[in-house]
């Protein structure tokens, strides 16, 4: 186990060094000037020569990509340029806002996905099947910012129910601040339990036909046991490689999500670094992102290995 | 599954009893401040959250009047080379350091001097400051500069504790120290700036709330679902097209202010090898341009007629408007006729860059088919906002839908966009007379003279037309109705003296 979770780092440090190269040369690929965008209206000379100093843009950009490098390697992702704030401060500040929205918006599509699976799969064929698979097609098919705003005007403005957008610290008052998540997490949630309704249906359709399965049934197991312990139980599988895979959704929605409800998580942050060319930060932030999603794959691996002894021997 | 249940239900019981703490005013902004150092700060937002922040050492009334803030008076000298202030008395900034003729002496000397300041170019004419007394301070300046009492209106004029900022350094940003009437408290970026009443101010008594925060909501939408659902108590600017909706909803009050500032067409006549072309080379055929877009017709349209149209760089109710160019009507049949003295009776076609956002790309369609009825056909190249700008500076293009903020001192909306040598000009635009006009402008501090060089100056403008003048933003506020006392000012600001919130 050790010596498979130690190969599996190996392999992501590689990976890392060139997500690291593409970051950085994407980002170099972006028209528009940094220093202009943050010189601000009058665009002084003197103070564009200052800043392009300052950042050391006039470095070549191998030397500008090794000294970004060397400097994360120690911990230091660099300042931001337009708040002066350090990147690895603004992401520490961040990470737990955008951890809440997706573990609430993970609970929302687990709670609602794999239930709604089940149920479509045991009850292949049947209205109960068809009315899931319509929910589920349309929260996949509707928009997150269509959906984001009609709640708001819903529920915030004419029913007065929950904050319409907005963000409190869950160690500085938890009730408020799950009122305040409830909303972008059902939003985000929504896409992803329609995936994973889908997926779970598949998963079960194809473990209850199987032999075991019919053994189980023949042994005279109480129907419900069979399905949760013998059918799902083996269904897991790529429930868990889909839910890690989701991870890198999750985000992906967290940015659009965030912007919506105003949530101040990674995804608002990055969205605002990239337009404001806050190159330091989009690049700490890719870069951890891109960490984050490996180490997830990682876990998912792991996982399976606990899931499914047949593994344990390779 | 019982617990969860009981969670979501307390959760929804809870949020009832929602709503913004008494003495607490919330006020929601476009977008977030940039670094809180009045010296390094280039953000529209910032200056907002300044007006609560950080005093000047003077101020504007809403009709652009210089008014004492931190300066009680001024006198400038006979040649108009230097001008000598008198400073508030019993003045403490945040930390207790006290606020004299020194730390005036030292904030200047750090405007000028820090490397990361942005301030530089607003101060230029200062060469030097002299301390003539606890509560005296004399600007000695290279050349007469009637701009300056409007720089020193703004943040070149903000005052910050020398304290905190030889302490801070370039780092003052993250906890700034000023002596406005609220000190800061903390900030969580992209989400809240939170600023506590500060006891010692000179005129507290003006205020009447015991904190305020200000909090970044880019979506108007969403900016004002969190004013109807009582989260906030102010926001800035309210979108045109939502003003009819909240002027019939009970509850909320719409107040306006004109800007000062513009948003037109820019065309290229001499930056760089693509100025040379038709557009760049022949001011008929921009004046052609001016004359097929219908002004009143694109504030319709695009603005449900609440922005102001326009035609120069300052708008039309303010003093230093030119009543001899007043606002064209539209006139295709004049703008065909301009287009054939230049030679393009079959039409011409015209490359735009937009910036790639909802309003600008509405109003250049407007424009467009405005356009199209003279013969003029307009290609819309849309562009991200960074790259238009780069673009632009460059010189790599042939017009550009672009505007400017504006600034209380008229030379601020004109100088340095079409002066030769100017910051900002990127038109490429020269004239020797144009330069004469603006350069003598500055000099003077008499109005009357100063607005009949501007007039003179617009004569000229008027005919080469470097910059076609489209409208002026205004700005729209929406207060809950509990909230008394506020005064719009065209410069867009929210000064908190005197609003209260009455119980309700």
């Amino acid at each position: 186990m050790l010596s498979f979770i130690v190969r599996r780092l190996l392999i992501a440090i590689p990976t890392i060094i060139l997500i690291s190269v593409f970051v950085f040369a994407l980002q170099k690929l972006l028209p528009g000037d940094p220093v202009l965008a943050m010189a601000g209206e009058e665009r002084d000379p003197a103070t564009i020569a200052f800043l392009r100093e300052k950042y050391r843009l006039n470095d070549p950009l191998p030397i500008q990509y090794f000294t970004w490098v060397g400097n994360a390697l120690t911990g230091d992702l660099g300042i931001s340029l337009r708040t002066n704030q350090p990147v690895l401060e603004l992401i520490a500040e961040k990470l737990p806002v955008t951890i809440q929205l997706a573990t609430m918006a993970m609970v929302f599509a687990l709670a609602i996905g794999i239930p709604a699976g089940i149920l479509s799969a045991i009850k292949k064929g049947t209205v109960a099947d068809y009315v899931a698979n319509v929910v589920a097609l349309s929260g996949l098919s509707i928009p997150n910012f269509w959906l984001g705003i009609m709640l708001i005007l819903l529920v915030s403005v004419k029913w007065q129910l929950l904050p319409a957008s907005g963000y409190v610290p869950f160690d500085e008052d938890p009730l408020r601040s799950i009122q305040v998540m409830i909303m972008p997490a059902f939003v985000l949630g929504t896409a992803l339990a329609a995936t994973l309704m889908r997926h779970t249906r598949s998963a079960m359709l194809t473990v209850l036909t199987s032999d075991y399965v019919r053994t189980a049934r023949a042994k005279g197991l109480s129907e419900r046991r069979v399905i949760l312990k013998h059918a799902f139980r083996n269904a897991l599988t790529p429930i868990v490689t889909l839910s890690a895979l989701l991870f890198g959704e999750l985000i992906a929605g967290a940015v659009l999500t965030e912007q919506i409800f105003t949530v101040p998580g990674f995804g608002k942050l990055v969205v605002d670094a990239v337009f404001n060319r806050d190159y330091a930060v989009v690049q700490g932030i890719v870069l951890v992102t891109a960490v984050g999603f490996i180490a997830m794959n990682l876990l998912a691996d792991v996982a399976y290995v606990l899931l499914n002894p047949r593994l344990r021997k390779s | 599954m019982t617990l969860t249940r009981m969670t979501l239900a307390a959760a929804l019981l809870g949020a009832t009893a929602l709503g913004a703490q008494a003495q607490d005013l919330r006020i929601a902004l476009q977008s977030d401040a940039d670094v809180l150092d009045p010296d390094q700060s280039r953000t529209f937002v910032g200056r907002i959250v300044y007006a609560s922040l950080c005093d000047k050492l003077v101020d504007i009334t809403p009709d652009l009047k210089i008014i004492p803030q931190l300066a009680t008076e001024w006198e400038w000298s006979d040649d108009n080379t230097s001008i000598t202030f008198t400073l508030r008395e019993g003045v403490t900034f945040h930390d207790g350091t006290p606020f004299n003729a020194e730390a005036v002496a030292r904030n200047i000397e750090r405007s000028q001097t820090m490397e990361e300041s942005r301030r530089k170019s607003e101060l230029t004419s200062v060469a030097g400051t002299e301390v003539l007394g606890e509560y005296q301070i004399r600007f000695d300046l290279t050349q007469p500069d009637a701009t300056l009492l409007a720089q020193l209106a703004d943040r070149a004029g903000m005052m910050i504790s020398p304290t905190a900022a030889d302490e801070a350094g370039a780092n003052f940003g993250l906890n700034p120290v000023c002596s406005g009437p609220f000190a800061f408290e903390e900030r969580v970026a992209q989400d809240r700036i939170v600023l506590t009443r500060f006891d010692d101010y000179w005129n507290a008594d003006e205020i009447h709330f015991d904190s305020v925060t200000y909090l970044p909501i880019p979506d108007t939408t969403v900016r004002l679902a969190n004013l109807q659902s009582g989260d906030i108590d102010i926001l800035e600017r309210l979108a045109a097209t939502d003003l009819a909706q909240v002027e019939s909803d009970g509850g909320i009050n719409v107040e306006r202010a004109v800007s000062l500032g513009y948003q037109g067409i820019t065309f290229n006549v001499g930056n760089g090898e693509r100025g040379d072309n038709p557009w760049g080379n022949d001011a008929r055929l921009r004046r052609a341009l001016s004359l097929a877009v219908g002004r009143d017709i694109i504030n319709q349209v695009v603005f449900e007629g609440s922005f102001a149209p326009g035609n120069q760089p300052f708008p039309p109710n303010s003093p230093w408007y030119d009543e001899d160019h007043p606002i064209p009507e539209r006139d295709v049949e004049a703008a065909r006729a301009l287009l054939a003295e230049a030679g393009y009776a079959d039409g011409i076609t015209l490359e735009v860059q937009v910036p790639n956002t909802t309003v600008p790309l509405q109003l250049m369609q407007v424009v467009q088919s405005m356009a199209s009825e003279a013969g003029i056909n307009i290609e819309i190249t849309s562009k991200e906002f960074a790259t238009l700008l780069q673009d632009q500076s460059a010189g790599d293009y042939t017009a550009s839908q672009i505007g400017w903020s504006g600034r209380v001192d008229p030379d601020g909306n004109i100088h340095q966009f079409v002066t030769t040598d100017g910051g900002i000009n990127d038109s490429g635009y020269s004239n020797a007379e144009v330069d004469r006009l603006l350069n003598d402008a500055r000099e003077t501090t008499d109005e009357a003279e100063r607005k009949a060089l501007y007039d003179q100056a617009r004569d000229i403008l008027n005919e080469d037309a470097p910059l076609v003048y489209l409208y002026h933003q205004t700005w729209i506020w929406a207060l809950d109705d509990d909230i008394e006392g506020f005064v719009p000012y065209p410069d867009g600001m929210i000064r908190l003296e005197g609003v209260t919130e009455t119980e309700g």
